[in-house]
């Protein structure tokens, strides 16, 4: 198994040169008690990142079904960050590690599509972590600039 | 069609310098939904709450988004807002242009503010698809399950039982007082432990609203807050306590001698027993363990000598079962083993011993008369060495974390070794002296002062035996030299641990313990007092090593929040709470696998209308469901939805960014 993963590489072909005023969009799904309360505190100590996130509130991390990070990637995001609290930590007992194993799977099944894994990405960030937190998205952002324009099973792509 | 109602806050400076506010709303008019936008300076004051209200009459909107700060902050006040205009509060939506725009990209306001209008484009798209929820009420029975009956479960139930609720008291020994009753004095005042506790232990007995069942445990726990069921088990005393009196001619009579629980094994009781003189209730049970009638069906002297004819060898165990709404947990402490400290010769040597054992021996009750005596032979030790953090504070052999207790009793000991041998001398062998709490530093200072102990910084490294005599021998750090100590006694602060039944206790409450087995609590700093799961509570040493007026505080804290609880006839509830669709379970049950809470159960429904054949699928408990989603998301057939959080409304969010 561990071979015939390895073997399985990201895919995803090198972007059309992205244009000029391309901008990424990140979607972040952040749980409420630690992640979202982590990125209120960000915002409360005034520490800047890059403007590319759209932050969506779930209760807990386990709440995030597969199908919210293929829609983004379908739809509108470049990229995907998951957040929720640290193992241990979860507001909802075992909610979390739920979260990091069906993230697990999603992501290497995304990956056996074609989809870089920089793409989805996966954090802790605790509600006393502001400064934590604007460093995972500016590491997600740098991924996704990195990466360029997401085009690879775009919903507009087959509409044409 | 939905009509969405826009509100655009500038938060004084705080939006409006790096959002430009009037382009968000120009942006929000966009939508087609939305049929009034509007900004105002502070939304959430007395004027831009009235023109919310007025809004939604005026315009006769279906939801509602404020474009502010973080929902964390504000949500309830907004929520309020509409249900004052008529309108249910869970039709809000809160688009968080704050904390998550202005604060954070306060260099690119082009950036910030087209970020802002993504945020109120995903906030109205999410409101479209929000539903009109409502508070759960669920009912209360008030009455308190208090598990443990040493000074925290005596001070819950007592301070509950004073506000009129019903207290159901369950211990697992003959008689209540725990360990508060084995100590001879307490710090810092010296005053007699048993003197302020029996009064307490009485009013127990005595209280019309407080049902005291000792000598049981609680084997069962169902339900959820509010309507729990318990099962107690109660087991057989073979003494009818009701024509009882204690007099006491069986325990005199009875031949079978066993090792004394109450003074850690230092003297024998007998086999039918009552732990102390002053226990409560004041009625000796038989040890079925070591009875010799119930063992070998030979003996029943005491049925002889009984003259009331309580004695009934046949009584059986008795399972008690009682409905109750909430439950406090103060299981209380036990002492650590020292074994894994071969090089004190723990085990070896007699007159090495235990904190607790020290504090039976001066105990004026205690098996020696209060006076302190070499295991060994009997004498009475002149030179006693204290040894503290034995266990404790010790990664290799012990438990990381402090005991807390230890410096302040281990300076009381040397205080009562004082008064009971006057020429002795104490030698205290400490890492730290923590003596944080009222009156404590200065009760160390005396200990030192008036008794004349001797402290000694630094660890002890061996201890062997030279005559009669156990050669102590340490570091004194202070002055950076081997210290050699020829003591007659060797009394060991071992570690305060919690009751060995607390993981097993945890899992039947469907709680969590840490990797020492104290019971956790909901937050270590602003909820110490309840557990993750609703309606129970925690008292006392179940939760950490706590000294006397600590643990009294919490009881009384826990008997608070069980009198909160019990406050109404119902119990409000917020409504986000996961729902299953019926016809879309197929009955794969992996949501009741997931559920943290337990809030997850099966039922068997017909498989069609007026079908005889069955088909199980998943019912949620909404009174125990805290809301997390994890069901949500497990489930393949899309049958479960998290109201507030459904998926509508979070892929209509990731749709519309």
């Amino acid at each position: 198994m561990e071979e015939v993963k390895e073997k399985i590489v990201s895919i995803e072909k090198p972007d059309l040169i992205a244009p000029p005023d391309w901008k990424p969009v990140i979607v972040g799904i952040l749980c409420n008690w630690c992640s979202y309360a982590g990125s209120d505190l960000t915002g409360t100590s005034r520490t800047q990142y890059p403007p590319n996130i759209r932050i969506i509130r779930v209760p807990c991390s386990s709440r995030v079904d597969p199908w919210f990070i293929i829609k983004a990637l379908q739809t509108t995001a470049d990229g995907v960050l998951i957040s929720g609290c640290h193992p241990g930590d979860c507001h909802y007992i075992s909610g979390n590690y739920y979260a990091r194993r069906r993230f697990l799977v999603t992501r290497e099944l995304l990956k056996m599509v074609g989809f870089h894994e920089h793409r989805v990405q996966f954090s802790w960030v605790s509600a006393a972590e502001g400064s934590k937190f604007a460093q995972v998205v500016k590491k997600v952002t740098e991924d996704v600039i990195k990466l360029g324009p997401l085009h690879l099973y775009k919903k507009e792509n087959f509409s044409k | 069609m939905a009509r969405v109602g826009v509100f655009v806050c500038f938060c004084g400076a705080n939006i409006a310098d790096f959002v430009d506010v009037p382009t968000v709303v120009e942006e929000a008019k966009k939508i087609r939904e939305v049929k009034f936008a509007i900004d105002y300076k502070y939304m959430c004051s007395d004027p831009g709450q009235q023109m919310i209200r007025d809004a939604i009459v005026q315009h006769r909107l279906t939801s509602i988004v404020v474009a502010a700060c973080s929902p964390r902050m504000h949500e309830k006040t907004f929520r309020k807002a509409l249900s004052d205009a008529g309108m249910n509060p869970y039709l809000l939506e809160v688009a968080n242009i704050r904390e998550h725009s202005s604060w954070v990209h306060q260099k690119d306001k082009k950036a910030a503010t087209d970020k802002a209008g993504d945020l109120v484009r995903m906030a109205v798209a999410k409101s479209i698809a929000n539903e009109q929820l409502h508070e759960i009420s669920v009912p209360v029975t008030k009455r308190a399950l208090v598990i443990g009956g040493g000074i925290a479960g005596i001070q819950a139930a007592l301070d509950i039982a004073d506000a009129r609720i019903p207290v159901t008291l369950v211990e697992r020994s003959p008689s209540i007082g725990g360990r508060m009753a084995q100590l001879d004095e307490t710090f810092p005042t010296l005053d007699c432990s048993q003197c302020i506790l029996t009064p307490k232990m009485v009013d127990v007995a005595s209280h019309p609203y407080i049902e005291l069942i000792p000598y049981s445990e609680v084997i069962e726990l169902d339900g959820f807050v509010g309507n729990y069921k318990a099962k107690i088990r109660k087991k057989a005393s073979y003494v009818n306590f009701k024509s009882c009196t204690g007099c006491g001619a069986c325990w005199q009579k009875c031949p079978v001698k066993v090792p004394n629980e109450y003074n850690m094994g230092i003297d024998k009781r007998k086999a039918i027993y009552t732990p102390f003189p002053q226990a409560v209730p004041n009625k000796p049970v038989i040890d079925a363990e070591h009875c010799t009638y119930l063992l070998k069906g030979k003996c029943g002297i005491c049925a002889k000598v009984c003259e009331k004819g309580s004695i009934d060898y046949t009584m059986q165990d008795e399972i008690i079962e009682r409905e109750i709404g909430a439950v406090v947990v103060a299981t209380g402490y036990g002492m650590w083993d020292a074994k894994p400290y071969e090089e004190y010769g723990v085990g070896r040597y007699k007159d090495i011993i235990n904190s607790l054992e020290f504090e039976r021996m001066v105990s004026s009750n205690g098996p020696t008369g209060g006076v302190p005596m070499r295991p060994s032979d009997g004498k009475i030790p002149k030179t006693v060495v204290f040894i503290k953090c034995v266990g404790s504070r010790d990664k290799a052999k012990g438990i990381e974390f402090c005991s807390k207790i230890c410096c302040m009793y281990t300076a009381k000991h040397a205080i009562l070794l004082h008064h009971k041998v006057h020429d002795s001398r104490a030698y205290i062998f400490y890492m730290d002296i923590r003596a944080a709490g009222k009156g404590y530093e200065e009760f160390v200072n005396r200990a030192q002062v008036e008794t004349g102990a001797v402290y000694l910084r630094g660890r002890v490294s061996k201890i062997y035996q030279k005559g009669d005599k156990l050669m102590v021998r340490g570091e004194d750090a202070q002055i950076g030299q081997e210290v050699e100590v020829e003591a007659d006694l060797v009394v060991l602060a071992t570690a305060v641990i919690p009751d060995k039944g607390n993981p097993a206790l945890a899992r039947l409450l469907g709680i969590s313990y840490d990797k020492y087995g104290y019971l956790s609590e909901a937050h270590p700093k602003l909820r110490p007092v309840e557990t993750a799961k609703a309606g129970i509570f925690l008292a006392g040493c179940t939760q950490a090593p706590k000294d006397i007026p600590e643990t009294v505080a919490q009881a009384s804290a826990c008997a608070a929040k069980v009198c909160g609880l019990f406050a109404g006839d119902t119990m409000k509830k917020d409504p986000m709470v996961s729902t299953v669709s019926r016809e879309f379970c197929s009955g794969c049950q992996n949501c009741v696998k997931v559920c943290p809470y337990q809030a997850i159960v099966t039922e068997d429904i017909p498989l069609g209308h007026g079908s005889k054949e069955m088909r199980t699928v998943a019912k949620i408990n909404e009174g125990v469901c805290q809301g997390c989603g994890s069901c949500v998301a497990i489930c393949r057939s899309m049958a479960i939805n998290l109201a507030g959080f459904t998926d509508p409304q979070i892929i209509n969010e990731i749709v519309a960014i």
